[in-house]
């Protein structure tokens, strides 16, 4: 089971680009719609049991905002992406011209309504750009389904995310890709790509750019 | 004199044995199900964490028992039998239902039908639940205390209590 999950290194170099082409194209979006510039990190390309993977977003009692998609097409997985209560609010903010808003219990209905869309839709454009990216890289076909949205502590949100391959498989290749938004000011941007294609989607995945 | 206490701490897929005065937790349970089972004159107890219902849905060969409920649940009370500990009775949470689930995606309604597998697996055993917490859909850190027998739930911007 375990030699699944030994990559060579140019295997780990190919997922690491696929990590630069898709957050890279994501954090140009995010910039082009906060008006920021937006920088991102060299992607880690991590084999992780499940304990682990949440251990990469901050434990399983961190609070997180997390957005999960699944995604479609010739490669299958899930796109998770993470940021703390702080950044969301920050982005509601942004994108609702509200800089009072506060994301916390007290927030009520149509309040809080208005911020999981606006995030829903942020999750969109940029799970939209990294796809992209990757469709245009590999020659397949890529698709997002609908954004889960979901406000809670990071080991019940992540879970979610690990149910399918927790079907097949005790370990998950993921493509983490960290961007940051620094500033002088107090203002601060940082949120996690998270990728993480079924253990099926790797072979494809070799193959298609010829490297398998 | 203070006698110190131990927290065991149990993973995803994972679980473990405490004897008081120790106490057993699991974090960040969402859809999945940490459930107690204890001796409560002797002071022992064990707590699985599952993520999936069905070991036969798995389409892997090998299988790890401590993920799914119909194998990690019979699997805990044999570990417990061979402590010593008998009478156990049992009690559960989580199984929450973490995203509203729109049309055409496989995020199923997990939670709900984890309840159900942990419900059977502890019927088919002749184990009594006793208190529970499930369903919602809000995360649960839990801890099991062996001494007084109790579950202490907390949920996010939430108090802790205890059933």
């Amino acid at each position: 089971m375990m030699d699944v999950f030994q990559l060579t290194s140019f295997q780990k170099d190919i997922l690491k680009e696929i990590g630069n082409i898709g957050a890279g194209n994501a954090a140009t979006s995010l910039s082009q719609l906060l008006g920021h510039k937006i920088d991102m990190l060299v992607p880690n390309v991590e084999i992780a049991d499940f304990n682990e993977v949440i251990e990469l977003v901050g434990g399983p009692e961190q609070p997180i905002v997390g957005l999960m998609f699944q995604v479609e097409g010739e490669i299958t997985g899930v796109m998770a992406i993470v940021v703390d209560i702080e950044e969301a609010e920050y982005l509601v903010q942004k994108l609702t011209h509200n800089p009072e808003f506060r994301l916390s219990e007290e927030t009520d209905g149509i309040e809080l309504e208005i911020a999981m869309s606006a995030l829903s839709e942020i999750g969109n454009i940029l799970t939209g750009s990294y796809l992209t990216a990757l469709s245009d890289f590999t020659g397949m076909n890529l698709q997002p389904s609908v954004p889960h949205l979901g406000i809670d502590m990071a080991g019940a949100i992540m879970t979610m995310g690990l149910l399918e391959i927790s079907q097949v498989t005790d370990y998950a290749i993921i493509i983490d890709t960290e961007i940051r938004q620094e500033e002088r000011g107090h203002e601060q941007i940082r949120g996690n790509f998270l990728f993480i294609p079924d253990p099926e989607s790797f072979q494809k995945l070799f193959a298609k750019l010829g490297w398998s | 004199m203070s006698i110190t206490k131990t927290i065991v701490n149990v993973g995803i897929a994972d679980t473990k044995i405490v004897r008081s005065p120790n106490t057993i937790r699991t974090l960040g349970l969402g859809s999945c199900i940490g459930t107690v089972l204890y001796d409560e004159r002797r002071g022992i107890a064990g707590l699985s964490h599952i993520l999936l219902p069905d070991s036969s849905q798995a389409r892997a060969g090998s299988i790890s028992e401590m993920k799914y409920a119909d194998t990690a649940i019979p699997q805990l009370l044999e570990m417990l039998q061979e402590q010593g500990a008998r009478n156990m009775k049992a009690k559960m949470a989580g199984g929450a239902q973490m995203f509203q689930v729109g049309k055409g995606t496989s995020f199923m309604r997990i939670g709900d039908k984890n309840i159900e597998a942990v419900q059977d697996a502890l019927r088919k055993l002749n184990i009594k639940v006793v208190s529970s917490d499930v369903g919602g859909n809000l995360g649960r850190t839990i801890e099991f205390d062996p001494v007084t027998s109790k579950l202490s739930i907390r949920k996010r911007n939430q108090n802790v209590f205890t059933i």
